[in-house]
């Protein structure tokens, strides 16, 4: 199969979405003849015009209510935040607005738009610049939370994204955006809430998200060259979050390790640990569940400390060694 | 139809007599704010350079071709008096007098820099000489600006705030928040708006439909300015009379600098939003050459000026270059007090 990089799925998902659906537009800053901050739109506004590749001024609450305004009366926007760390000045139109519009009015209305944005540190951009805020979605009813690790789920999963009636935030990744995989030319569907084991293995049950995925990866290759078979699952969806396939693993490998770049307190992680103790798979437990991810700081620039604050290959190596050596 | 703006017509809403100016300022002070505008240029394209070489991690903006509206602005500041500064923002900050040393050490991330190496170039502050920091959120510095004049006029120190950001912050919600405040509580905060005529790739000519940035005051109660960001005379006397304003009790003004940026918006731009001719214009108007024959000096006489900043610039990349990283044992400090 033809192998493009992840940023190249993303593009060719919204220009085909684009060309077949003709309620679907672009909002965001500098996605026009700049093509976004990485590139995500370039060439979009030559193919469809300035109607339906908006540049805005820089005004992020204004990017969302734009979304939201135009979703609940007709059409699918697609807006971009061009770092995720701004969306911080959208939050009230996407967690009180976009997130309660549809339950507030009875079922009666529908907000269906993509909110895209890249998360994440590894470019020396600093605190303001790197944050992983997914978790924040997570925990709001209404809103959808998707986070591709592939350039193969991030055109599928954009695409059902752009066709589902809800409110969707769109978790890319700066790191991933230049990383190359298969991608076929046609257009197709990941369905949000489905859980994708990556790499099978019988001795532990590694959880990741996003860029961590990458990482596990890399890690299992390690991990079998010393005899361990690790099975990796990839929620690609948060929220709803499929987890029926995680405890099944679970139950197989007796061991769990949840790998995630955000900060480990009130992250992603907790919830899938509370998944799997509160399932049946509690009982075929051999060790604890552990969770590794983002230190308790701000991204440092300092390229050292910033290596340092969120997990590596060989910390992931390192934790699912001990967890099946029996250190814990 | 609206009034768009005419960014090559800049017409200062104040007088500038720059003869009256440079009396009151003296020749002494006079060459000392064209050899800090020689500083930061030297700084930048130091910085650019290091960035070409690979040494730099992270991104960094540049404000070449700016040079007269941080030092204008700077220099009609009084001591103890406060700054919050914007992205692009080495040049605010070494006008206000930063040690060249520990802002390189900064931009190489080392420990001896000002935020020991965890802020970098966007991020850096100097709290001890009332520099509230640069700031990586676009408008991130307005709305604490509310803040810095209430705790000046609780504290009746008679300091003034000086706030920074571009065209684009003037677009996002703090702007209008921070503003109005300012203005029904009198607050001492002069907000410098430094137009240089795009956010990244939006010309202000498509992001507002008013003529005059600082036409928005009268939407607050509240004087606003426009003026040529490039004369350095002109952006001083503008916040000169906006920091007396704010000092005696009358509240903010709004005053906005017309300047243009030479260089991409950040490490990434290929800049297909403009042509080269317009960066040609704007290079005619460069503010160091404009002062510089004000001053009357010959071209020996700014090179030495931009030989002796160049200096001062190879002497911090040495003292950061020998300067030790932080301590990864370390990660951890500095997150609560
Ligand atoms: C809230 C927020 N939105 C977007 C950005 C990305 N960004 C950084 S600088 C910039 C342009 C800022 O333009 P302006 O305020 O005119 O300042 P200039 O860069 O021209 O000096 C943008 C869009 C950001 N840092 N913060
Ligand atoms: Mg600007």
């Amino acid at each position: 199969m033809r192998e493009i990089t992840y940023v190249e799925a993303i593009r060719e998902a919204l220009a085909q979405k684009m060309a077949e659906d003709p309620t679907v537009f672009l909002i965001g800053e500098d996605i026009g003849i700049y093509g976004g901050a990485f590139g995500a739109t370039a060439g979009l506004i030559q193919q469809f015009g300035e109607e339906r590749v908006i540049d805005t001024p820089i005004s992020e609450a204004g990017i969302a209510g734009a979304c939201i305004g135009a979703a609940l009366t007709g059409m699918r926007p697609v807006g971009e935040i061009q770092f995720m760390d701004f969306v911080t000045l959208s939050m009230e139109q996407l967690v009180l607005q976009a997130a309660k519009i549809r339950f507030m009015f009875g079922g009666k209305a529908k907000v269906p738009f993509v909110l895209r944005m890249p998360g994440g540190s590894g470019t020396g951009a600093a605190a303001q610049h790197s944050e992983s805020l997914e978790n924040w979605f997570v925990h709001v009813p209404g809103l959808k939370v998707v986070m591709p690790s592939t350039p193969y789920d991030a055109k599928g999963l954009l695409i059902a994204a752009i066709e589902d009636d809800n409110p969707v935030i769109f978790v890319e990744h700066k790191l991933l955006y230049k990383i190359k995989g298969p991608v076929p030319e046609e257009m197709y569907r990941i369905p949000l809430g489905q859980s994708h084991v990556v790499r099978e293995g019988k001795d532990l049950t590694i959880v990741a998200t996003s860029v961590m995925v990458q990482r596990a990866l890399q890690a299992a290759e390690q991990l079998q060259a010393e005899g361990i078979e690790a099975e990796i699952i990839d929620p690609r969806t948060l929220r709803p979050l499929d987890d029926e396939p995680i405890i099944r693993s679970v139950m197989k490998t007796g061991r769990a390790l949840v790998v995630h770049e955000a900060v480990k307190m009130g992250g992603f992680g907790g919830e899938i640990v509370a998944r799997i103790v509160e399932s049946e798979a509690f009982d075929y437990l051999e060790a604890p569940v552990r969770r590794l991810a983002g230190l308790d700081i701000p991204i440092p620039y300092n390229r050292t400390l910033e290596y340092h604050a969120v997990p590596q290959v060989e910390n992931i190596v390192e934790e699912a060694r001990k967890l099946v050596k029996g250190a814990y | 139809m609206s009034m768009q703006p005419n960014p090559m017509q800049i017409e200062n809403t104040l007088p500038v007599n720059h003869e009256q100016l440079l009396a009151e300022l003296g020749r002494d002070q006079a060459l000392d704010m064209l050899a800090t505008m020689c500083l930061i240029r030297a700084f930048e394209e130091k910085a650019e350079d290091l960035f070409a070489r690979g040494m730099v991690h992270g991104t960094m903006h540049l404000s070449i071709g700016q040079e007269a509206v941080a030092v204008g602005a700077t220099r009609a500041m009084q001591q103890g008096d406060y700054l919050l500064n914007h992205h692009r923002g080495h040049g605010h900050c070494l006008a206000w007098g930063s040690d060249v040393n520990l802002m390189m050490a900064e931009f190489l991330g080392k420990e001896t820099g000002y935020c020991r190496g965890r802020g970098g170039s966007m991020h850096i502050a100097n709290v001890e000489a009332n520099n509230l920091g640069a700031n990586g959120i676009v408008g991130g510095g307005l709305p604490i600006s509310v803040g810095v004049g209430l705790s000046i006029k609780m504290r009746r120190t008679r300091q003034v705030c000086l706030t920074v950001f571009g065209d684009g912050a003037a677009n996002e919600g703090a702007f209008h928040e921070a503003l109005n405040m300012a203005s029904i509580w009198d607050l001492p905060v002069v907000y410098l708006c430094e137009n240089n005529q795009y956010a990244m790739s939006m010309p202000v000519t498509k992001a507002f439909n008013i003529e005059r940035i600082s036409q928005r005051a009268c939407a607050y109660g509240i004087p606003g300015e426009t003026v040529d960001g490039n004369d350095v005379l002109a952006v001083y006397a503008a916040v000169r009379q906006a920091a007396e304003r704010a000092r005696s009790g009358q509240g903010p003004t709004l005053v906005e600098a017309v300047t243009y940026r030479w260089r991409g918006h950040s490490k990434s731009d290929r800049q297909a939003y403009r042509t080269r001719e317009e960066v040609k214009v704007w290079q005619q108007r460069d503010p160091i050459r404009r002062f510089a024959a004000l001053l009357g000096l010959s071209e020996e006489e700014l090179a030495a000026y931009t030989a002796e900043a160049q200096r001062k610039v190879e002497a911090a990349v040495a003292f950061a270059q020998a300067s030790p990283e932080p301590d990864v044992s370390t990660i951890l400090e500095g997150v609560y007090a």
